[in-house]
Parts: C-alpha cells; structure tokens; sequence
C-alpha cells in the first residue's frame, strides 16, 4: 500500500513514515499541500494521505477541499494528523472529505487505531504491556 | 538494594491475597519498577525498606496503594472493536426487542480500568439504539479493584491520548466536550454509566442480574482456582439469555467448562449452556 506523508515539518514525516513503514506501507510525501497536488499529478494514486493541517503554500484543509473535487483520487482515504484540537476544525475536515482525524501529539497505536477506522489495516488485539 | 528472595515472595503473597493477581517469578522486575516509585513517595529508601514498613505493622491503606500499583490499567476505547460490532449488529437488536416490555438493561464492565470500555458501551447504545438509551432504565455498571481508576473513571475525564486512541473522531465530537486540556464525557454518557469499586476475588456484593457482562483482559491475572470461582458466581448474575465477553486474547479453559462458547465473526462470547431456543430469560 501507497502513502502520501503531507506536513512541512521534516521531523513529524519520518515519526509518520517510520510508523507506517512496520505496517507495510512504502510512501511519498511532501512539504505542504500544492507540492503533495503536484505528487498525486504525476504518480499512481496512493492508498492514504495523512495531512497536517498547518502548512505553507496550500494548507490541510484546502488540500483536501482540492483533492476531493477530483474523481481520480476517491479511492483515496485521507487521514488529517494536526495540532489543531477544536471540534470547529474536525467538523470542517470531515465535511470537506478527510475519513478520519488524528490530534498530534499521538502514539503507534493512535495512528494505528485510525488506519483500522478507515479499513485499511486489520484490527489487532490490544495485549497488556507486561 | 535489589529485593531478596523472601521479601518477593512477601510482596508476592500480599498481592495475591488482595487481589487474587499471580505474580509470576519472573515478575520481580515488573514488581520493582513498579513499587520503586511507591517507595518514594511513602518516603523510604527503596522496595526493600517498603516491605520493611508492611511487615512492621498493618497498614491497610499502604497496602492497598502497594495492590493498586500492581495492576495492568492499560485500556482504550472500542478496544478489540468486534465486541462492539456483535453488539450493535446482533446482540442488541435481539435484545432490545425482547425486553420491550421490560424497558430495562443490565450492562457490566467487570474490570472497567478508567472506563473507556463502559463509555464504549454507552456510545455504542446511543449510537445505534437511541431510544433504548435515553428512554429506558438503563444501567451501565463499572467495576475495578483499583480505586484510583475508578475515581478518574467517575471524573470521566480523559486526556488527548486517550481520545486519540479507538475512538473515531465523529464520536468524539458527538459523546465528549472540551474541558481545558482534556475531554469531558457527554451528560448522555455519564447518565448511563456508574463505577464501583470492586474486588472480582472477594466476597461480591447483591449484584443485579444482566443482560451482557465485559470481563475482559482481567481474567489472564488469576489462577485456576479463582478464575473458577469467578465463573461460577458469573453464572449467577448473567440473565439466561445474558451474554458475556472475555478479552479476545484469552482463551481460558474455565470459561468453556461453565458456559457455552458462540462464534461470531472474529470474537466470540459466552451464554449459559442449557438455553432454550427461543424465549425470554
Ligand atoms: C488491563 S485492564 C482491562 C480494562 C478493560 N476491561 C479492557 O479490556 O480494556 C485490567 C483491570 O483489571 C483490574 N483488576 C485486577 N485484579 C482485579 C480484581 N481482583 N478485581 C477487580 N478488578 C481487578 C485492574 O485494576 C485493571 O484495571
Ligand atoms: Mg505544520
């Protein structure tokens, strides 16, 4: 399965690939949203985006308003992972296409918790951590 | 001073009469960095000086801070989510009709934590069955024998990264508000839920009868002898149509001895064995 990583912070990209990577994704990924437009221009259509929502250039939610007016990338989930916490902002994400919304910060079972959500990893058990 | 032998056993045998959890042998390290910091803040010097202060005099509020330290509180929402799924496709609509004449629900998180897994019921009852919910005597009971998670249960406060995990942002939106830096359970959850403190291994108070039972990812602490002893007073508080979950995870032998074993999808759970058909409990 396909990626696309979109957040200009460097730091936050590889803690997200390097998350995805054990649950068998490759990926591409991006600085902020016209740049990730440009990406999705030129290659096959990934399987997921995750979007942070503050970002120079295009931001989050202006990347998905512009990716969910294209039929070419429906099959596409869109997973937002931002800072942003107010329900105003979740409402507006959702309405405007993204599947699911993760609160930076977060943990491998959060982001994991989301990708099972939106159907494209398979639930696992939770063991206790002893 | 690494914990001798003995003194791990003496903390081994308290642990185990007040809560009926096996510490394994190879604990000790779990039992050290757990109670490393309990020492501290009770002002001793190390585990060792701990056991020192247990044994020179009974002190039943230490000792049941030492018991709770012990305990596996890890949770979330939804977790292992088919329970929550067989619920809402199956068990409840069945249930539901029923008790239509009743109007009543019995519900049971036996070893509830910080009640994410109560909570995750009572989101699953106001999502999918609303007028049951809000119109019918309902009850969502919590349990744990740890009080500190039951009173941060009762607060039903929960931090980002508890939210952040299994549960779906719509959810989130609609069950929860925002208190500060945290997330505040709707007045509609909090009507449905209520949390006790209970110990599985002790005497159990009057328990009503119901209709579905979670007793999930507790029963992997316990011997045989207890999980038996669980089961068999279970089969006294589950309605004869009632259902009960166990942890996915958990395969245990005692469970199958006292109750039958339905397949559903990818879970499973538990009913009385000699059921009728059809019929009402
Ligand atoms: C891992 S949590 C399970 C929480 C929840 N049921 C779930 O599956 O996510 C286990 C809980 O069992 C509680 N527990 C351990 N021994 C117990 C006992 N003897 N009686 C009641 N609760 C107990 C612990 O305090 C802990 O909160
Ligand atoms: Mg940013």
């Amino acid at each position: 399965m396909l990626a696309l990583v979109v957040d200009d912070s460097r730091a936050m990209r590889s803690i997200i690939k390097n998350i995805i990577k054990t649950e068998g994704f490759t990926f591409v990924e991006a600085g902020h949203g016209l740049e990730a437009l440009a990406v999705l221009e030129t290659g096959e259509v990934p399987d997921l985006a995750l979007v942070d929502w503050n970002m120079p250039e295009m931001n989050g939610l202006e990347f998905v308003q512009a990716v969910r007016a294209n039929e070419r990338f429906n099959t596409m989930k869109i997973l937002m992972v931002t800072t942003e916490t107010e329900f105003e902002y979740m409402s507006r994400a959702l309405e405007a296409g993204a599947n699911e919304y993760l609160m930076k910060p977060f943990d491998r079972a959060a982001l994991r918790g989301k990708l099972e959500m939106i159907g494209l990893i398979a639930p696992t058990e939770i063991q206790d951590n002893e | 001073m690494p914990l001798s032998a003995p003194d791990y056993q003496f903390l081994k045998n308290l642990v185990y009469k007040d809560s009926a959890i096996v510490l394994g042998d190879d604990h000790a390290y779990l039992l050290e960095a757990r109670l490393g910091p309990l020492a501290q803040l009770e002002g001793v010097a190390d585990v060792t000086a701990l056991v020192r202060v247990l044994q020179k005099a009974a002190d039943p509020a230490l000792r049941r801070r030492v018991v709770e330290t012990m305990t596996t509180n890890e949770t979330s929402f939804f977790r292992d989510i088919q329970p929550f799924e067989v619920l809402k496709n199956t068990i409840l609509p069945e249930l539901v009709k029923k008790r239509a004449t009743e109007r009543s629900l019995r519900i049971w998180s036996g070893a509830a934590s910080t009640g994410q897994e109560a909570c995750s019921l009572a989101m699953t009852l106001l999502e999918h069955q609303r007028d049951v919910a809000l119109g019918w005597d309902v009850q969502i009971l919590g349990t744990d024998l740890s009080s500190r998670v039951v009173e941060r249960a009762k607060s039903g406060l929960y931090s980002q990264l508890e939210v952040n995990r299994g549960l779906p942002a719509p959810m989130l939106m609609k069950h929860f508000t925002r208190s500060g830096v945290q997330w505040q359970t709707s007045s509609a959850v909090q009507r449905l839920v209520q949390y006790r403190v209970m110990n599985l291994a002790a005497a159990w108070p009057l328990m009503p009868q119901f209709d579905i039972i979670f007793l999930r990812n507790v029963l992997i602490y316990f011997d045989m002898d207890t999980r038996r002893a669980i089961f068999t007073r279970l089969r006294n508080c589950l309605r004869k149509d009632g259902v009960l979950f166990i942890g996915g995870a958990e395969s245990i032998r005692e469970a199958d001895d006292a109750f039958e074993c339905v397949r559903a999808g990818s879970t499973h759970y538990y009913r009385h064995k000699t059921q009728p058909t059809a019929g009402i409990g």
